[in-house]
């Protein structure tokens, strides 16, 4: 509450003389059962000038979307309480106190949402025209026919190909951001005020994020819209904001002009998280985390790490050839192959980190899969310590199992419920016979979480209790109990913070450091390869298309994909572009 | 218990280690919490446990193991409604409640509106001489009249008679006029007949749900685990299966058993009822394997079995649970209908379905009560399972813990 006040938005209130929208106190508790109620907005309070874009910037639980849910009224009703006390003033009337029947009237028309993922946003069974029309006919009065002409404008206006036949298409016959450009062209249709936008490209590849982000900056200007962008990306937000509204826990931490915000942050926190996400520039030994800020010791160990793969490194597996096809069935008889990784051939050198970048469906995760036999390969073949993993007999890989190990995308799918953490770090030893009895294995799994940086009464929990970050953690130990000489990392940080990234990045690097692994490093966030890399393989539709040192592969692509795909990074805040 | 549980399992693997902790509550401790805050739940629960401690009680002989002495006048009243002046002969069996019927004593009965059942419980009866000692025996007719009708088993019914002789401890004058609940129409006890019947009521519904149980839980592992050619062969054994008249499926099994009694409809609603727990488990274990965590156990190098048992069953164990109870239920009703149809318990073992199927030839005579006890016995039960199992399924679903998170 005092750090709401403490930061009072008064540049924004004189910015824009009589703003779109003021939110004033707004405060929002969930009810977790009887007695228990958790505060999720703690009373933050910020304007929405007219013709901006507005970004509300934090990790998550920072109470960034319920804002935005409160907004339009989408809050569950059966367990969330908005504090009547509270103030969302837009067009002289307070959106809190609004019965829902105006509040519909003002949904869609006046302002209007996109959300995170257009696969579950639009109705599969219906064609998009038919859910464009129905928007119009409900808040425009429009007949039929004026909807379908309205409707091809604005597919057409959002960039859709061909938007005459594309109006009959269902939501699955679309790619990802074509979806998400029909969402958008819902959310626009009516001529909205305000535009929220809650983390609309968080779940598309780097190259749509750029299509669409450079769409939705487009519209804002040619409507004259308001934006409220909800995301995590302050790289994203330093493309495409003109305000920020940094939160935190349900606080606002900072506010102000996007210059001011990344030129000279005065909250440690913003601070913070500006430096602790990997750089493209930079390649510290440690990355910056925020506890280094909040207690003010400062960044340590920031020196350059040298990064790179010579000739003369030992390699530890040699993959050649590597092919993985996919099988449907068409017709009554007919198969039809999906080549999903075609003739790939690397190097992975001891105690280095090969990155694997691509966009989705370029096969990177299908490699780790392929590589660990959770797929069959079909072609190809993998020599560890001079033989082939992928001819062998399960009865013969069983002993390779724990050499070769892999940390999944997602913390929260890949430990089991209902297992202790305990029991999830004892079991691969008590499947590899590792440690003489329970009490040696518990012994060991205490010495392991402690290694990676937990807590030891958390050998007595359950998953559920621990963060993205944590868990993370928890199957790392879980890896490290049978001691793997490869650590393929499957999109292991994608899913998590800014902040708990770095962590969890500095805790594979330090790993690396102590036991010499070799890491496969597959992900889509290109500077968070780069930093961790030292050697970088592009893929592209199951292809090779590029493989290179990292310092080389970025500083100077050879391939037009690579380019392209380089290109799409957003690169934050750019004083020379934003001036 | 649940919590005991979760201490049991957070302890097991670790061993004596001196380091302070709090044993985190697992998910079964936390549904536990949520069904326990569940008022209706735990009512429901409570009605259970004492339906469970009654057949407890009485299967183990601590109460109405007497269930069969012939304490009462026949077609004994219940006290509330007071003891029936003894009237002339039943000649118009009355259908109204409660309206002066013949409470005649045994002298005044006429063969012919004798329960005509008699004969063919008789005759049963007559087919095991064995049971037959500690067995209800069946209305005396007066001798004179027995000689008059040529009876094949005239031997064993003399047999049956003497050993009534012993029996019947309370002499024909000394029986009670009135009974709490009533009484039967050999004066037995109508309450103590429920509870007796719920004995097996009860078992037959919990034993042959554990059955029918184990088997779609081991069918549906297996066929969503391994799918292919397994999971086509169980979906074709399980249209096959499903495809047949589940009464007629029923008779065939009980044709081919070829005995009746207990154990016999345990077995059959056992093997008839194990379809939908296979489908809802099939569908868990399709979904579960294809999880993360279970990919993450092949990783680490555990075996299909313990995949499919140690890591996925503990994560559909709620759903096997909760079908457990919902069988329960249907397999209490079950039984009532087979044993009302006369497929059920032999004549000897009183069950709640037994009881029902004496009660349609009383309901002629205008003898409600053995009908209301067991209706209602039934009917408080099959609810209370049924609330229970709700609340079970609230406590236990994932889904709204997750909306009560949001």
């Amino acid at each position: 509450m005092n750090d709401a006040t403490r930061t009072a938005p008064a540049h924004i209130a004189q910015s824009a003389t009589d703003p779109l929208m003021r939110v004033r106190d707004l405060r929002v508790s969930f009810r977790i059962d009887r007695n228990t109620t958790f505060e999720a907005v703690k009373g933050i309070s910020f304007d929405v000038p007219r013709n901006t874009t507005v970004a509300l910037v934090g990790e998550s639980g920072s109470g960034k979307s319920v804002t935005s849910l409160a907004i339009l009224g989408l809050l569950p009703p059966e367990n969330s309480v908005v504090d009547p006390k509270s103030q969302i003033l837009y067009g002289g009337r307070n959106l809190v106190e609004l019965p829902m029947s105006e509040l519909r009237k003002l949904r869609g028309a006046d302002i209007s949402m996109i959300f995170q993922e257009p696969m579950t946003s639009l109705n599969p069974v219906f064609t998009v025209g038919f859910q464009l029309e129905e928007v119009l006919r409900l808040h425009m009065g429009m007949t039929g026919r004026q909807a379908r002409k309205r409707s091809i404008d604005v597919l057409r206006e959002v960039g859709i190909p061909d938007p005459q036949r594309r109006i009959n298409a269902y939501p699955s016959q679309l790619s990802g951001g074509q979806q998400q450009r029909v969402m958008i062209a819902m959310a626009i249709a009516c001529e909205p005020k305000l535009l929220i936008a809650d983390e609309p490209t968080t779940a598309l590849d780097v190259t749509i994020q750029k299509q669409i982000l450079d769409l939705i900056a487009d519209l804002q200007r040619r409507h004259h819209m308001s934006v409220l962008f909800i995301t995590h990306d302050l790289a994203v937000v330093g493309e495409i904001a003109d305000y920020v509204v940094v939160m935190r826990n349900g606080e606002i931490r900072e506010q102000g002009s996007a210059k001011a915000v990344f030129e000279a942050p005065k909250d440690v926190y913003t601070k913070a998280l500006l430096q602790c996400r990997p750089q493209l520039t930079r390649r510290p030994m440690r990355l910056p985390v925020i506890d280094d800020y909040i207690e003010g010791t400062g960044p340590k160990h920031m020196e350059e790490r040298p990064r790179g793969v010579r000739a003369s490194d030992p390699i530890v597996l040699d993959v050649k050839h590597l092919g993985k096809s996919f099988y449907s069935r068409e017709g009554l008889l007919g198969k039809r192959e999906f080549k999903a990784v075609k003739d790939v051939s690397f190097k992975l050198p001891k105690g280095k980190t090969l990155g694997l970048v691509g966009e989705s469906g370029s096969g990177k995760t299908t490699v780790g899969l392929t590589l660990m036999r959770l797929h069959e390969a079909t072609t190809g073949e993998a020599i560890f310590e001079g033989k082939d993993l992928l001819s062998m007999t399960p009865r013969e890989f069983m002993q390779y199992k724990r050499r070769i190990q892999i940390i999944f995308q997602n913390p929260y799918a890949s430990l089991n419920p209902r297992f202790t953490v305990g029991q999830i770090v004892t079991e691969p030893m008590l499947i590899h016979g590792i440690g003489a009895n329970a009490q040696e294995r518990t012994d060991m799994a205490f010495e392991l979480l402690q290694k990676v940086g937990l807590p030891e009464v958390s050998f007595y929990k359950y998953p559920h209790e621990f963060s993205g970050g944590q868990r993370q953690r928890i199957a790392i130990a879980r890896c490290l109990t049978m001691k793997p000489d490869i650590l393929i990392c499957d999109e292991s940080v994608s899913a998590l913070d800014v902040s708990v990234q770095a962590q969890v990045l500095n805790l594979l690097q330090d790993l690396q450091d102590e036991f010499g692994l070799s890491y496969i490093f597959i992900s889509h966030d290109l500077a968070v390869v780069k930093y961790i890399s030292d050697q970088v393989m592009v893929m592209n539709e199951g292809e090779i298309v590029e493989i290179a040192n990292s310092d080389d592969i970025y500083r100077n692509p050879h391939q037009p994909y690579t380019k392209r795909l380089l290109a799409s990074i957003p690169k934050g805040w750019n004083p020379q572009v934003r001036a | 218990m649940a919590t005991e549980l979760a201490t049991l399992r957070a302890h097991s693997p670790a061993g004596p280690r001196d380091i302070p902790h709090t044993v985190s509550p697992g998910l079964w401790t936390l549904g536990w919490r949520r069904l326990r805050a569940d008022r209706v739940g735990m009512v429901s629960l409570a009605i259970v446990c004492v339906f469970l401690v009654m057949m407890v009680l009485s299967g183990t002989g601590l109460i109405a193991k007497d269930w069969a002495r012939e304490v009462g006048v026949n077609y004994a009243p219940p006290s509330f409604l007071g003891a029936e002046a003894p009237t002339a002969p039943l000649e118009t069996p009355s259908i109204g409640l409660g309206a002066p019927g013949g409470n005649a004593p045994l002298a005044n009965y006429k063969s012919d509106i004798v329960d005509p059942l008699a004969d063919v419980i008789a005759e049963l009866k007559g087919n095991k001489p064995a049971s037959a000692a500690g067995a209800p025996t069946p209305a005396a007719p007066s001798a004179a009249e027995e000689e008059k009708s040529v009876d094949p088993l005239a031997d064993v019914m003399a047999d049956i008679r003497k050993n009534e002789a012993k029996n019947a401890t309370v002499p024909v004058q000394d029986r009670l006029a009135t009974l709490p609940f009533g009484g039967d129409k050999w004066g037995r006890d109508v309450l103590k007949k429920t509870i007796k019947g719920s004995e097996t009521s009860i078992f037959v519904g919990i034993a042959s749900a554990f059955v029918a149980t184990f088997l779609g839980t081991l069918f549906g592992a297996v066929s969503g685990y391994y799918g292919k050619w397994v999971d086509d062969f169980f979906n074709w054994f399980y249209s096959v299966f499903n495809s047949i008249p589940y009464l007629l499926l029923i008779l065939a099994v009980a044709a081919v058993l070829q005995q009746k009694g207990t154990m016999t409809i345990i077995l059959i609603l056992g093997l008839t009822g194990w379809t939908g727990v296979f489908r809802l488990i099939r569908a868990e274990y399709l979904k579960h394997k294809a999880r993360e965590y279970v990919q993450a156990a092949d990783a680490i190098g555990a075996s299909n079995a313990r995949r499919m048992f140690v890591h996925i069953f503990p994560n559909v164990s709620h759903v096997v649970l909760v079908q457990l109870s919902i069988l329960v239920v249907a397999f209490i009703k079950s039984e009532v209908i087979l044993s009302f149809l006369g497929f059920g318990v032999p004549v000897d073992v009183v069950s709640w379905g037994s009881m029902l199927n004496e009660a349609q030839n009383e309901l002629i005579l205008g003898k409600w009560w053995q009908l209301v006890a067991a209706g209602t016995a039934m009917a408080i039960l099959v609810t209370a399972f049924a609330l229970f199992t709700d609340a079970l399924r609230d406590a236990l679903d994932p889904k709204l813990k997750g909306r009560v998170g949001a």
